[in-house]
């Protein structure tokens, strides 16, 4: 009998499975109660939902769809051939071949701040970057785990599932703005011929559903983001065999982000849920703080205590 | 991956497919009449060692093996540049068919003990008298080889490699996917 050492995480796959129930609610809740508003008042507020709906799955399409180009531009990242960077291809050559995948495009990133991340719709479509900052502070052992964590990203299709994740919250948010600015100017239009002060209510009903699902779901996404980042630092130890030498990348890449100033990483913000470690500086320092509540990646030590986890686990004799 | 994998975010490690590799001496008859080529007695497995106890007791008993046997080739142990670990097998050029069994032992102790997923290649060496140097390589994920001629300056005969495929596609499953013939640059045993 061959014997297995790649037990999966059970409570893992528990805590994000109920995570994904949880915004199914959500999204369930918020539009029984949209539908509800609507037959209520009859009139009003349908063609602000509509547009919203509409606008959002376009959002979320587009960026779905595009995700790899926004993202390369976003970074200011350049595709490299395998002659421009050998090692780096070696790298995750090596890794396809021992994941079974198709090899990703690989673009790097002219910054000082040490990061990568892996965008693209699908596997085909994949591409990873990696900052300059980061390929000179890493040695080869601890850019492979940093590689393989990404490559794990790519393998879960977390671009899908965070995009799909993100929709309620993209149409709540619109939601929200469209009702503030319908109050603002549309006023009772069409509305008022039967009822001057109805307008009102339906929008800020409208608004307040907006800004419930928002909340909620934002959270909920956030716990989903951190859940997909323990997900990926598992399988990437798990196929280089190496949680250390991750462990290790972690350490210096929070060490190392700590120190920079946070203006050079405003322009970072929007691509935070896809990197490596967020480029914000947390303050949480551990158990569950209010940071680490809004934070899209795990804290530091959850991280290491997991991959050590994962040592003793191959250890085994 | 299962669409419940992906939901939840785990993937399975990979199972190596050992069997294929015992068509290679077919291959390597057919390569040497038809293309000169002839095998150099060298192979080689490479595999992403773990860390912890249980591999490298592992890895050990591994190199004991084969060091036993009436007709025992030595065997070289290096480590590349990615961290790979390489068992370089040397027989002579007319014991392919021991060769193949000795990178079979290897896989099969490693897959035994619940490596298998570690294993990343096995690479037989072939040259000839003009100097060309060739290497099948084994990809245990896909079950499938594909050629590697490398040229100096890492540069790769790609004329060659597809001349290769063209001749012994019958005797080996190639890898159809040009995409996944990965370079090997300054592996041991080519």
């Amino acid at each position: 009998m061959v014997q297995t050492r790649y037990a999966p995480d059970r409570g893992l796959q528990a805590r994000m499975g109920l995570t994904m129930f949880l915004l199914g609610l959500v999204f369930v809740a918020f539009v029984t109660a949209l539908v509800f508003v609507l037959l209520a008042f009859k009139v009003g507020a349908g063609a602000i939902i509509f547009f919203a709906v509409i606008l959002g799955a376009g959002l979320a399409f587009g960026s779905l769809f595009w995700s790899d180009k926004i993202a390369l531009s976003a970074a200011g990242a350049q595709e490299v051939t395998p002659a421009q960077a050998p090692q780096l291809h070696g790298i995750i050559d090596r890794i396809c071949a021992l994941a079974d995948m198709p090899k990703p495009r690989v673009a790097i990133a002219q910054s000082d701040m040490p990061n990568a991340f892996a965008t693209g719709r699908n596997s085909k479509n994949a591409v990873i970057v990696v900052t300059t900052g980061l390929l000179r502070r890493l040695d080869d052992r601890e850019l492979e785990g940093v590689l393989a964590h990404e490559m794990s990203h790519v393998a879960h299709k977390d671009v899908v599932v965070m995009t799909v994740a993100s929709f309620i919250g993209i149409i709540a948010g619109l939601l929200i703005r469209f009702a503030f600015y319908g109050e603002l100017f549309g006023g009772g239009r069409g509305r008022s011929d039967n009822n001057n002060g109805g307008a009102l209510p339906i929008l800020l009903i409208v608004m307040l559903v907006g800004i419930v699902t928002y909340a909620i779901s934002f959270l909920l996404i956030r716990l989903l983001s951190r859940y997909r980042e323990l997900a990926a630092d598992r399988a990437g130890a798990l196929l280089t065999g190496q949680p250390s030498a991750l462990a290790s990348a972690l350490t210096k890449v929070s060490g190392a982000m700590a120190r920079i100033p946070t203006k050079d990483l405003r322009q970072a913000e929007a691509l935070n849920a896809f990197y490596f470690a967020p480029a914000l500086k947390s303050t949480g320092e551990g158990g569950p703080s209010l940071s680490n509540i809004f934070s899209t990646h795990p804290s530091l030590e959850r991280r290491l205590q997991q991959l050590s986890e994962i040592s003793t686990q191959l250890g085994k004799q | 991956m299962g669409f419940l994998d992906t939901l939840l975010g785990r993937t399975k490690p990979v199972p190596p497919n050992l069997d294929a590799l015992f068509s290679l001496p077919t291959a390597a008859i057919t390569l040497q009449a038809a293309m000169g080529l002839r095998p150099t007695g060298t192979g080689s497995v490479s595999f992403r060692p773990t860390e912890g106890r249980a591999f490298h007791d592992i890895e050990a008993d591994v190199r004991q093996l084969l060091a036993m046997g009436p007709n025992a080739a030595p065997v070289e142990v290096t480590r590349d540049s990615y961290g790979f670990t390489w068992l370089v097998n040397k027989h002579t050029s007319d014991e392919m068919e021991a060769l193949v069994t000795d990178l079979h032992a290897v896989n099969t102790s490693l897959a035994d003990a619940g490596f298998g997923p570690q294993l990343l290649c096995t690479l037989v060496g072939f040259d000839d008298d003009r100097g060309r140097k060739l290497g099948i390589v084994y990809l245990y994920k896909r079950g499938t080889f594909y050629p590697f001629a490398p040229l100096s300056g890492e540069r790769r005969d790609n004329a060659l490699e597809l001349e290769v495929r063209g001749q012994v596609g019958s005797d080996l499953k190639i890898e159809p996917d040009l995409s996944r013939w990965f370079p090997v640059w300054g592996a041991p045993g080519l």
